[in-house]
């Protein structure tokens, strides 16, 4: 695979701890190549928490199943480079891999109740990674187990240990899982959609409970939501991912109230809040996602942009924009867009106008 | 808000599932008491959203007023006739006037019938020849919804997600229905959809002027979407109220711990007060005596586990705000415009 | 599980009683006379009556029932042939045996049968299922599963038949088949007697359990708890076993149950195929003979046999799954 869409964004190789570079996810299936992710490059430091958004298809999840090497090896493609603490994991063999997983680098998931084994208890299931990484015996696994489980704040470790993952409710599960991923005290944590399966009330004790864990430990987050609320609760700095691209990203506060890509902005007006206006309807983004099996040429937004018109040249639906800073915005904070900085400050005040008036 | 002759009003409605068990014979031996003792009204052509978090019974309610299930106890009644334990026969003037929305635009659709025969099939339950034909009708509804009428000889399967979710709405108009009860009906959708079917459904209640009855997790959805809001704990509801009284005055202290959890992408501008509740919710089979939700309320008393708070309005309240709570939340002084 | 063994113990006693029942009725619907065939050749009216009534079919239906019912929990007392104590299941019609007798003394035949093939087919088919399953897709996969399909369209009566002629008669390659003196008294000629009926009953079973094993780890190689394992670096091997395995091991342990009560049963084809004398062999004999203690013994075995199956699979299935209560 050719590596032709080299992105401008590029720091000193081995200078963060994750870093991943032209990364490219491809499946084969039976209708075709599916371009899951097509050219994502971001970088992440210890102790801080990446948050990537984007909706179902955006190849969010992907991403991170790559970067832990637990893709589908038969029938994926995947191409780029990922390098974790300078080491290089897309050429890594199983063994080295497994190594790592669950050990420096570990992954929670969304849907706790079917990520969890229904054969085992839930202190066997925590103590099993312990074991794997430590060489520790049965009883330290079980001691430690309970030592997570408290940790993460489960009443009664010592009894709940031996429960089996059906007998907690949900928010104990995720937690349960949580302290399963962190049992090894890894330096890379995946969070793909940790809260979206749970009430708004576990979902706060679940992100408090993260953030807190971050500053003891220092580890690394990569965040994976949807859901933009979320993201800024929980995220330093944001991935807005559209297509399989990177469209947007730069520090969560620039991102959130000074978007430069029009799906970007296109998802918080879409977003009804607590305290907006009610009586204006939402501004949804027409249409529906792209298909990865044939994806839009050029900007793969571009049909259902409201600004694509305004480029010159018919320029969006032909040449893939680079992801590349804006004038008068910060040097992190970067989007793949054709618009001008001009046209973005006249186009998205109007918008945003439309939205509050 | 002064509501004279309510659509849809409920009473003491009650539902409890039976649990089965024993030895040597199985008996009943207990009950999942998922919903004890609602009261609310919705007048014609509001919208009243129900909000709590999974298992508060929201849902059940949402398929009692439909008659998907049967009351244990309380009272239903449409358009002052009492639909509480209808038979088929009796339900089957009322039914064409309430119709359901669900969640779950992939399996509320039969994937063997086309999304005409889907539109057209109460019309042919009930018998009904509209002018013009059924097929006329089903493309009118069709483009009201925003889909194409061209569409109408395909399968369910050829359509997204938001789009399923337009047929099932396309379906609900069919028979010009004056209360829809629209289960969860945005949230298995992406975020950019779901704002286009939210807007769908409110422009239907504008202008075809229909109540609902709007079930949702999602309270910033339902505030967009309702006039009035009911908010449930555990198979009860803790306070009702128009929606600027309920948001920017709720009283009751689960209503403010609910609102304080909502993530908010404004959150990282100005941080807004953030009330981390404890524990989880307790079960529905053996709720807490008293007031419900005192075993996770920082407010708690002794009166709380003795006496049940009645829905009421308290003090400092508007009309039609209620709330059942012995140690209520003080009233805003700055009441919004 | 103490509660759960004892109610389906109790309704396990009640569904033989049933099924005893629904078979006195049925013989007796049948249009054929046990007495007439015991009468002989020289068979007067009176002969015949005394006949009926020395097999105590003359009194009415129910009062047979129950005087069966009392001899199985009391023991009864047979004029000519003394007392039979309980569970007396009676005497043979043709040739006055207790039925207990020769169940029992047909037994071991039976589930030497059984549980050797099952042991057969079930490495056999378990295993070259779980290979199939690791090649997804691969050639190894693809001639499992083709050979398989092949496996379960084969009959006993042809298969058996043929691998007698040729690897026994012909080729000499494996023993005949035989009646042994029972694996307690001659281990090596049981398992000479029996290796060749062993393969080839393993042989039609070793198909379905082949796919099903298949199947059943497809689906739960992808479920998210096996993507969990893996990424908390657990091994292939690791995650295939504890984790898929187990997963897969409930629905085949059901299947398995209740293949081995249908095969303890009494396997009627393969024992009058490979001429061994099992309780199919026996149920054949009692049908011939219209010996009613004899059938009411064999249905009961063959009833028994599936229930207590059924019971033994929900149970094992409770340790395999611990959300699954008994109750």
């Amino acid at each position: 695979m050719s590596t032709h869409t080299q992105v401008s964004t590029h720091t000193q190789a081995g200078a963060a701890f994750l870093s991943v570079r032209d990364l490219k996810v491809h499946f084969s299936t039976e209708d075709g190549v599916v371009r899951a992710v097509d050219g994502l490059s971001f970088e992440l430091e210890r102790g801080r928490t990446l948050g990537i958004v984007g909706e179902s298809g955006s190849g969010k999840s992907v991403t991170n199943l790559a970067i832990l090497g637990l893709h589908d090896r038969g029938r994926t493609a995947l191409d780029g480079e990922v390098l974790l603490d300078g080491k290089e994991l897309l050429t890594a063999t199983e063994r080295e891999l497994e190594r790592l997983r669950g050990n420096k680098m570990s992954m929670i998931f969304q849907d706790a109740l079917a990520s969890l084994s229904p054969y085992h208890t839930v202190g066997a299931q925590i103590g099993e990674t312990y074991r794997k990484h430590t060489g520790a015996s049965r009883r330290e696994a079980r001691a430690r187990a309970v030592e997570m489980l408290r940790r993460v704040g489960i009443p009664q470790p010592d009894v709940r240990v031996d429960d089996y993952p059906h007998q907690f409710s949900g928010g104990m599960r995720q937690r349960a899982m949580i302290a399963m991923a962190l049992v090894c005290d890894p330096e890379l944590l995946i969070a793909d959609e940790p809260t979206t399966a749970l009430d708004v009330t576990v979902q706060a004790q679940i992100m408090d409970l993260l953030r807190d864990l971050q500053q003891e430990f220092g580890t690394a987050i990569i965040f994976i939501t949807h859901d933009l609320g979320v993201i800024s609760r929980i995220a330093d700095d944001v991935l807005v991912m559209y297509g399989g691209r990177c469209v947007e990203k730069g520090g969560r506060a620039e991102v959130l109230r000074a978007p430069l890509h029009p799906y970007t902005l296109g998802l918080l007006g879409s977003m009804p809040s607590l305290d907006g206006p009610v009586d204006v309807p939402l501004s949804p983004i027409p249409g529906t996602p792209p298909s990865l099996l044939t994806p839009p040429q050029g900007c793969r937004f571009h049909p259902r942009c409201a600004f694509a018109e305004k480029v010159g040249g018919g320029l969006c639906g032909s040449n893939r924009p680079l992801l590349e800073p804006s004038e008068g915005h910060s040097e992190r904070h970067a989007a793949a867009c054709h618009l001008t900085p001009e046209q973005r400050r006249e186009y998205f005040a109007d918008y945003a106008a439309a939205r509050v008036n | 808000m002064t509501i004279t002759d309510p659509l849809l009003h409920v009473s003491g409605l009650t539902k409890h599932f039976p649990i089965r068990g024993g030895f040597p014979v199985k008996r009943t031996v207990g009950a999942v008491r998922a919903v004890d003792g609602l009261d609310f009204q919705v007048a014609e052509g509001e919208s009243l959203g129900l909000v709590g978090e999974s298992g508060c019974g929201k849902s059940t309610t949402g398929r009692l007023i439909t008659r998907l299930l049967e009351p244990t106890a309380g009272r239903i009644t449409y358009a002052g006739r009492d639909i509480t334990h209808a038979s088929r026969r009796q339900l089957a003037a009322v039914r064409p006037e309430i119709q359901m929305i669900f969640q779950d635009p992939y399996s509320s659709l039969n994937p063997r019938q086309t999304i005409g025969r889907i539109v057209a099939a109460p019309m042919e339950i009930h018998g009904i020849n509209p002018a013009g034909g059924r097929e006329r009708k089903v493309r009118e509804l069709l483009e009201t919804v925003g889909l194409n009428p061209e569409h109408y000889n395909r399968f369910p399967h050829e359509f997204s997600g938001g789009q399923r979710q337009r047929i099932g709405v396309a379906r609900a108009l069919t028979l010009s229905p004056k209360l829809i009860v629209a289960d969860e009906p945005v949230s298995a959708l992406d975020v950019s959809i779901q704002a286009q079917v939210v807007n769908l459904l409110q422009t239907l209640q504008k202008d075809l002027g229909i109540a609902f009855l709007f079930i949702a997790h999602d309270l910033a959805v339902v505030r967009h979407f309702s006039q009035r809001v009911a908010v449930m704990y555990l198979g009860r509801i803790v306070e009702i109220a128009n929606r600027s009284d309920l948001y920017e005055n709720p009283r009751h202290p689960y209503t403010r711990a609910l609102l304080s959890a909502v993530p908010e992408v404004t959150d990282h501008a100005r941080p807004r007060e953030r009330i981390l509740l404890t524990g989880d919710v307790p079960s529905p089979i053996d709720p807490p005596s008293g007031c419900r939700f005192r075993t996770r309320c920082w407010k708690a008393t002794d009166q709380c586990a003795t006496e049940t708070p009645p829905l009421t309005r308290i003090d400092g309240n508007g009309t039609g705000h209620l709330a059942a709570c012995h140690h209520p939340e003080t009233a805003r002084t700055t009441v919004a415009v | 599980m103490f509660r759960f063994i004892a109610r389906r113990t109790l309704s396990a006693l009640l569904i033989l009683l049933v099924i005893s029942a629904i078979t006195f009725v049925l013989f007796y619907v049948a249009p054929r006379d046990p007495a007439r065939a015991a009468c002989g050749k020289v068979c007067t009216p009176q002969t015949l009556a005394l006949v009926r009534h020395n097999l105590g079919i003359d009194d009415p239906l129910p009062v047979q029932y129950w005087h069966w019912l009392v001899g199985v929990f009391a023991g009864r007392d047979y004029q000519g042939l003394g007392h039979c104590s309980a569970p007396c299941l009676g005497y043979s019609f043709t040739n006055h045996e207790p039925v207990l007798g020769l169940i029992t003394d047909r037994f071991p035949t039976t589930l030497s049968l059984s549980l050797g093939s099952t042991v057969v087919f079930v490495a056999f088919g378990v295993g070259t299922g779980m290979l199939a399953a690791v090649k997804q897709g691969r050639a190894l996969d693809k001639i499992a599963s083709s050979a398989s399909l092949v496996g379960s369209s084969l009959q006993i009566y042809i298969v058996g038949v043929v691998a007698m002629y040729y690897l026994s008669d012909e080729w000499h390659i494996l023993p005949r088949p035989q009646d042994s003196a029972g694996f307690t008294q001659d281990p090596a000629a049981w398992f000479k007697g029996l290796l060749l009926p062993w393969l080839v009953l393993a042989l039609i079973f070793t198909a379905n359990y082949t796919r099903m094993t298949r199947s059943q780890l497809v689906e739960t190689l992808n479920e998210d708890y096996v993507r969990t394992a893996r990424a908390k670096g657990l091994t292939r091997r690791t995650v295939f076993f504890r984790f898929a395995w187990r997963g897969a091991m409930g629905p085949i342990v059901t299947i398995l149950g209740l293949d081995l009560g249908y095969l303890l049963g009494g396997a009627i084809i393969t024992e009058e195929t490979f001429g061994l004398h099992g309780i199919g062999a026996l149920s054949i004999k009692a049908v011939r003979d219209n010996d009613l203690p004899l059938l009411l013994g064999v249905v009961l075995v063959a009833a028994a046999a599936i229930v207590v199956a059924n019971i033994v699979v929900d149970a094992v299935y409770a340790l395999i799954d611990p959300r699954i209560r008994l109750a």
